[in-house]
């Protein structure tokens, strides 16, 4: 199992926070959402990864969707700057386990010309960091 | 169905709760409900954001329901869109430093079957949301 490398797990930090959870496997840093995304929840989740990313040794990102079942143009601008962000230091982002919903937001938007998808985050981080995370 | 609610984004969740509860009367589908959700979220937002730019105000939501047809109008009393038609493109926004992604207008529009904006500037902003239910007229993608 890719998890078996999982170096860190971040911990909630207050009320809010209780909507992600985050992990670290070597440079991923894996986003798990678990709460629908809109322009409020954007607000605190992306001070937050930004934090996460600049702190650490974060060069690809992945967004776990399994718990959204809903998402506005609000989380398309999460995703896109965060992909600048990684992009920047040479990093890639993706998303996974997409439901129905989020995944006619992300084709309409034109999403996926830039960001990939994956079935779930362990597959992600798979391709993402190549042979160093098996 | 008549709402007044401040203008603070924990309200964007609800105000598109309430007008999906409101429109269960018409059997949407999944797909009908996201829809609208997405239009009503989008909407919100832009009063929030763009109309009181994060000050306190009221934002105004109306739904009407005519045969198989949602009729939604969202009214702001912000600071107004200068120029309609830009804010309509896609992509273009005001707030790249907040990272609006410039896409709201669009979802609304391609969402809903019908989107009509009228604004004032120093007055406020009213949008007015179509959408007949049950025509399995769901964009496909």
């Amino acid at each position: 199992m890719v998890f078996s490398t999982v170096t860190k797990i971040m911990k909630k930090e207050g009320d809010i926070m209780e909507n992600f959870h985050y992990e670290i496997c070597n440079r991923c840093l894996i986003v798990y959402i678990l709460k629908d995304l809109d322009h409020h929840e954007v607000t605190y989740l992306r001070e937050k990864s930004d934090r996460l990313i600049d702190a650490g040794d974060v060069k690809n990102i992945v967004f776990d969707f399994e718990n959204v079942d809903f998402m506005d143009s609000s989380g398309i601008g999460l995703i896109m700057g965060r992909y600048k962000k990684v992009l920047f230091i040479g990093g890639r982002a993706a998303v996974t386990n997409v439901g129905k919903s989020v995944d006619r937001i992300f084709k309409m938007s034109g999403l996926y010309k830039i960001i990939e998808k994956y079935d779930t985050p362990a597959c992600a981080v798979e391709v993402l960091e190549g042979r160093r995370a098996l | 169905m008549k709402i007044i609610f401040e203008s603070c984004s924990e309200n964007e969740a609800f105000a598109r709760t309430v007008v999906a509860s409101y429109m269960m009367r018409l059997n949407p589908t999944m797909e009908e409900i996201a829809d609208v959700k997405t239009a009503v979220s989008e909407a919100v937002t832009n009063c929030i954001i763009h109309g009181y730019d994060g000050r306190d105000g009221d934002i105004e939501m109306e739904c009407i329901i005519h045969n198989k047809e949602i009729e939604i109008t969202i009214i702001d009393y912000g600071v107004g869109i200068p120029d309609i038609e830009k804010a309509m493109e896609p992509l273009y926004t005001t707030k790249p430093e907040w990272e609006r992604s410039g896409m709201g207008f669009a979802f609304m529009e391609a969402f809903m079957d019908g989107l009509s904006v009228k604004s004032e500037a120093g007055k406020g902003t009213k949008v007015v949301l179509k959408k007949v239910i049950g025509q399995n007229n769901s964009i496909a993608c």
